[in-house]
């Protein structure tokens, strides 16, 4: 090893011995295995996230920044102390930056609320056609309060977005971006970099919907140069009820509070109240301590892991998974074949609807999506209600991909007898 | 049988490849849109009532192997029948679907009796009831268009 390496903890690449951490995949599931395939709508956590948790609710359990006590002090300690992980794990140049919510959701949200707030009739605020239903409503509702129009570019056959199109559809009007970083319905990459450049270009903001990307991919929201970046905890191997939204300082400065209450005030009187710093100001009532603290957990266990071998572990099951679903299982097609795939593999058979093919390989073990996966318009761009959805996390294994084929072998089988 | 056979019973997968009344009803005195908001299937009920009898029903839309069935069963079972009788068949299967009802007294309901595999599934009891809840709304007194599982 070399010298300048010789402080640099080895990052952990024995995908095998890591599995070992999850508890939940080591269990029979309809006395089968679990082979666990849902990643992209909830992954599995970490026995490290388990212990921060509980020790958090058996010990600490009290309010934040509050209490002058013992507990509330040590409270406190862990929730800010996640804060300062994850500004660490996405390059956030400030704590500032880090505001806790409930999950994407919520941080997108908060930008449509409060930033949006500054939008007028005429404004535009622009997504893509693969964008999930959490990336298309709070802009819809913005647009029924301001007058804003809502202009969506189109995706290509393949699931890539249609980057001419939006080149095209940026313009002078344009105040809001918003689109995935990776799509959860398709797996589809983004070519965000780009995107965000020629956002700026027009002098519009950029919110990036990072949900699907975390788990998978390196973040640095400084070198994206996005204004907004939002994920959530659970499928980044957290705890539900988590999520961040990482907006530039200046931004956030300006915005008005999006919810108002305790914790996000510095006084208050019944002729006005004035508005705590940042991050806080985002943060009314009390959090969810708890999760919060089970995140940090998980973005230390991220951290540990070596994301070229997880990019390339995960890449490798999708490939296998692709061509084998391809080749061995009669009538299927696969929805969503941009160049640039993250860890989702959806697809259609022929004659099967996918609720029956989600139910047929659970009966094996093997958990899958089937649905519309929350991305409506993205089904009826391609002229489908539903489709099964496989998605990978670096504990998956070769054995799961072949106990998904054997699964949906059972289900040709049922079907076509 | 196991859970999984139970389920996709040799009528569920006939009436899913050959669907009965399927397509649209061009003198129907009601239309119900049905959503299943869980999955985005839809399906389009057509009822003709005439002096209290369903006197023709068809159906059309999207829908997994259960939800088709079921709807296919339905039609199957209640055209021709006075609207009341068909309310109380809703009853019937509702309580079947949702386990309130055993197999063994399901005898009456002779064919729909193969519905009851879904009680082992919770998801899918809403696929297995999405067409009878058009049959409620189209035929009831409840005069809304448009019916969801949730």
């Amino acid at each position: 090893m070399a010298t300048a390496e010789r402080h640099v903890p080895q990052l952990k690449r024995d995908f095998a011995a890591l599995r070992r951490d999850f508890p939940a995949l080591h269990q029979l599931v309809h006395g089968k295995p679990l082979a666990y395939l849902d990643n992209a709508a909830s992954s599995q956590s970490p026995v490290s996230v388990h212990e921060a948790v509980a020790e958090q609710q058996r010990l600490n359990h009290s309010n934040v920044h509050r209490g002058v006590h013992q507990l509330s002090e040590r409270s406190t300690a862990a929730y800010e102390g996640a804060r300062e992980k994850v500004r660490r794990f996405i390059n956030a140049s400030s704590l500032a930056e880090v505001v806790f919510t409930r999950g994407t959701t919520e941080s997108i949200n908060l930008v449509a609320g409060s930033f949006g707030q500054r939008l007028g009739a005429g404004d535009e605020v622009l997504i893509t056609g693969l964008e999930h239903h959490s990336n298309i409503v709070p802009w819809q509702l913005l647009r029924e309060r301001t007058g804003a129009r809502l202009v969506v570019a189109p995706i290509r056959d393949d699931g890539s977005l249609d980057v001419g199109a939006f080149d095209a559809l940026l313009g002078p009007r344009t105040k809001i971006v918003a689109f995935a970083h990776v799509s959860n319905a398709l797996g589809t990459v983004n070519p965000v970099e780009a995107l965000i450049a020629k956002a700026h270009a027009v002098g519009a903001v950029v919110l990036v919907d990072g949900a699907q990307a975390v788990p998978h991919l390196r973040v640095d929201v400084q070198a994206l140069d996005c204004d907004f970046y939002a994920f959530s905890g659970h499928k980044m191997f957290g705890p539900t009820g988590t999520g961040v939204l990482y907006g530039k300082r200046a931004l956030l400065e300006e915005m008005p509070p999006y919810q108002g209450g305790g914790d996000m005030i510095l006084t208050v009187s019944f002729e006005r109240s004035t508005y705590n710093a940042l991050p806080y100001k985002f943060e009314a009532g009390t959090p969810n301590i708890t999760g919060v603290v089970g995140l940090g957990a998980a973005v230390d266990y991220l951290e540990a892991l070596d994301f070229a071998a997880v990019a390339a572990h995960e890449h490798a099951l999708l490939e296998q998974a692709s061509r084998r679903v391809l080749a061995e299982i009669p009538g299927a097609r696969l929805i969503g074949t941009a160049p640039e795939k993250a860890s989702v593999l959806s697809f259609v058979v022929d004659g099967i609807h996918a609720h029956d093919l989600g139910t047929i390989v659970d009966s094996e073990g093997v958990a899958i999506r089937t649905g519309h996966h929350c991305a409506m318009p993205v089904m009826d761009r391609f002229g489908i209600a539903a489709t099964a959805r496989a998605s990978f996390a670096f504990y998956n294994n070769q054995d799961d991909v072949d106990r998904l084929i054997a699964g949906l072998r059972k289900a040709v089988e049922i079907f076509r007898g | 049988m196991d859970e999984l056979q139970e389920l996709y019973r040799e009528v569920i997968l006939d009436h899913n490849r050959n669907p009965r009344n399927f397509g649209e009803l061009a003198d129907a005195t009601r239309v119900v849109a049905g959503v299943n908001p869980l999955c985005g299937d839809k399906m389009t009920l057509y009822v003709k009532l005439a002096a209290g009898k369903i006197e023709d029903i068809r159906f059309q839309g999207t829908g997994c192997a259960i939800s088709v069935a079921s709807s296919s069963l339905m039609t199957e079972r209640v055209k021709g029948l006075p609207v009341v009788l068909a309310l109380q068949l809703f009853d019937k299967v509702h309580d079947l679907l949702t386990g309130r009802r055993e197999h063994e007294q399901a005898a009456d309901l002779d064919k729909l009796a193969a519905l009851g595999g879904v009680r082992e599934y919770p998801s899918r009891v809403k696929c297995a009831s999405l067409g009878w809840h058009a049959l409620k709304s189209a035929v009831g007194d409840d005069t809304t268009s448009n019916v969801t599982t949730e």
